[in-house]
C-alpha cells in the first residue's frame, strides 16, 4: 500500500483528475446534506455510489476519446524502416546470408 | 561514459518464432547502432518450421558464436519462459527483451542505455504513448482496444508508467529474475504483470519514448480472445498486487 500511495503522490494527471471528480461528488454531499430533510439524505447517500461508478466510467470513456484522438503516430518511420531494410539486405547478401523474401 | 560503461554487458533475449528474414535484419540492426557497447544476442528459437535456426547460424559465421547465441526450444513454449530460458544463458548484467519482427526498432537502444545510466533505473521501459514515441500501421480499432485496455490498467492498477503492454525493456539482470520468479500470466498480461509487479516491489522505472511500426514482414499474432484473457489478467493482477 505503501508503494502505491507514493505512485499517488507523483505528478500523473490521471489521478489528479478523479480525486477532483471525487471531491465534486462529497461536495454536493455536503451541500445536500445542510438545507435537506432525513429521507433525502438517506436517498442521496443510497444513490451516491451509484453516480461515483458513473462518473467514473463517464471520465473512463473520455480518457479512452482523448486519448485515441492524440494517439501519436509516426508515418515517417515506415519509410525510414523501409531504408534500414534496404540497407540491411545489401550488407547480408554480401556476406552469405540468405535474405530472399518469404 | 567511459570506464564505466565498458564494465557493463547487455544481453537481448530474443524470442522468435517463424521469423526468418526478419531475425537477420534485427541482427544487422543492433550490430549498427550498439558499435561500442559490449553485448550479446541471445535468440530463444521454438522450433521455427520456417529455417529461421538456419539463418541464425549463417548469422553466427558473420558477426560471431560469442556474440550471437541460440538456444532453441523444441516447440511453443509461451513467452515468459522464453525469457526463462534466455536468462539462464545470458552472461551480462543488464537484459533488454524485445521483439525480433522490427516493430522495436533497435536504434533506439542507445537511449535505453543512455536512460538508465542517467537515473540508475532498475527498469527502463519503452512507451508508444508519449509524445516522441508512435506508432504506425495500426487501424482504429487496433488504437481503440490499445487505448480502452491502457486506460483500464491505469485506473484499476496505477501503475506508474504510460505503457503497459509493451514489451521493449531493459531490466538489470537481478530485477528480472526476481520479478520473473513470481509471475503467473501469459501474453500481454505477462508483460503488465512484470512491470506492475516491479512497480510494487519499488524498483525503480523509467520511460523512453519508442516508435513502434507494424509488421512489414511476416504475420501479426494477435487475436480477438486475447480480449478475453486481458480481462481476466487485469482482474487476477487487481486482486493480487
Amino acid at each position: 500500500m505503501q508503494v502505491r500511495s507514493r505512485i499517488l503522490l507523483q505528478s500523473n494527471e490521471t489521478y489528479n483528475k478523479n480525486t477532483v471528480i471525487a471531491g465534486c461528488n462529497l461536495c454536493l454531499l455536503g451541500w445536500a446534506s445542510t438545507d435537506v430533510n432525513c429521507s433525502t439524505k438517506l436517498f442521496l447517500v443510497g444513490k451516491l455510489p451509484i453516480y461515483l461508478i458513473v462518473s467514473l466510467g463517464c471520465y473512463g470513456l473520455l480518457m479512452v476519446g482523448v486519448g485515441l484522438m492524440n494517439f501519436p503516430t509516426c508515418p515517417q518511420e515506415a519509410l525510414l524502416l523501409q531504408q534500414d531494410i534496404t540497407e540491411a539486405k545489401d550488407f547480408l547478401k554480401q556476406k552469405g546470408v540468405d535474405v530472399g523474401s518469404d | 561514459m567511459g570506464e564505466e560503461s565498458e564494465k557493463n554487458k547487455y544481453s537481448l533475449i530474443v524470442p522468435t518464432y517463424n521469423e526468418r528474414l526478419n531475425i537477420a535484419l534485427f541482427v544487422y540492426l543492433v550490430f549498427k547502432h550498439l558499435r561500442d557497447i559490449n553485448f550479446e544476442i541471445i535468440i530463444v528459437d521454438d522450433g521455427s518450421p520456417d529455417g529461421t535456426q538456419e539463418i541464425v547460424q549463417q548469422l553466427q559465421k558473420v558477426y560471431g558464436e560469442d556474440r550471437i547465441l541460440l538456444r532453441p526450444r523444441a516447440k511453443k513454449l509461451g513467452l515468459g519462459t522464453a525469457y526463462i530460458h534466455g536468462l539462464k544463458h545470458a552472461s551480462g548484467n543488464f537484459v533488454v527483451i524485445m521483439d525480433a519482427d522490427l516493430s522495436h526498432h533497435p536504434k533506439y537502444l542507445p537511449s535505453f542505455i543512455k536512460k538508465q545510466m542517467k537515473t540508475g533505473a532498475s527498469i527502463v521501459t519503452g512507451t508508444r504513448y508519449v509524445k516522441g514515441g508512435g506508432v504506425h500501421g495500426w487501424n482504429l480499432m487496433r488504437k481503440l482496444t490499445s487505448r480502452g485496455a491502457n486506460v483500464l490498467a491505469q485506473t484499476f492498477l496505477w501503475p506508474g508508467v504510460s505503457d503497459l503492454t509493451g514489451s521493449f525493456r531493459l531490466y538489470k539482470k537481478s530485477v528480472l529474475e526476481d520479478i520473473i520468479s513470481s509471475c503467473v500470466s501469459k501474453g500481454y498480461v505477462f508483460q503488465m504483470e512484470m512491470i506492475v509487479r516491479a512497480s510494487r516491489k519499488g524498483y525503480r522505472i523509467e520511460e523512453v519514448p519508442i516508435t513502434f511500426v507494424d509488421r512489414v514482414f511476416g504475420s501479426s499474432k494477435l487475436g480477438g480472445s486475447e480480449i478475453v484473457e486481458y480481462l481476466k489478467g487485469l482482474a487476477y493482477l487487481l486482486v493480487t498486487t
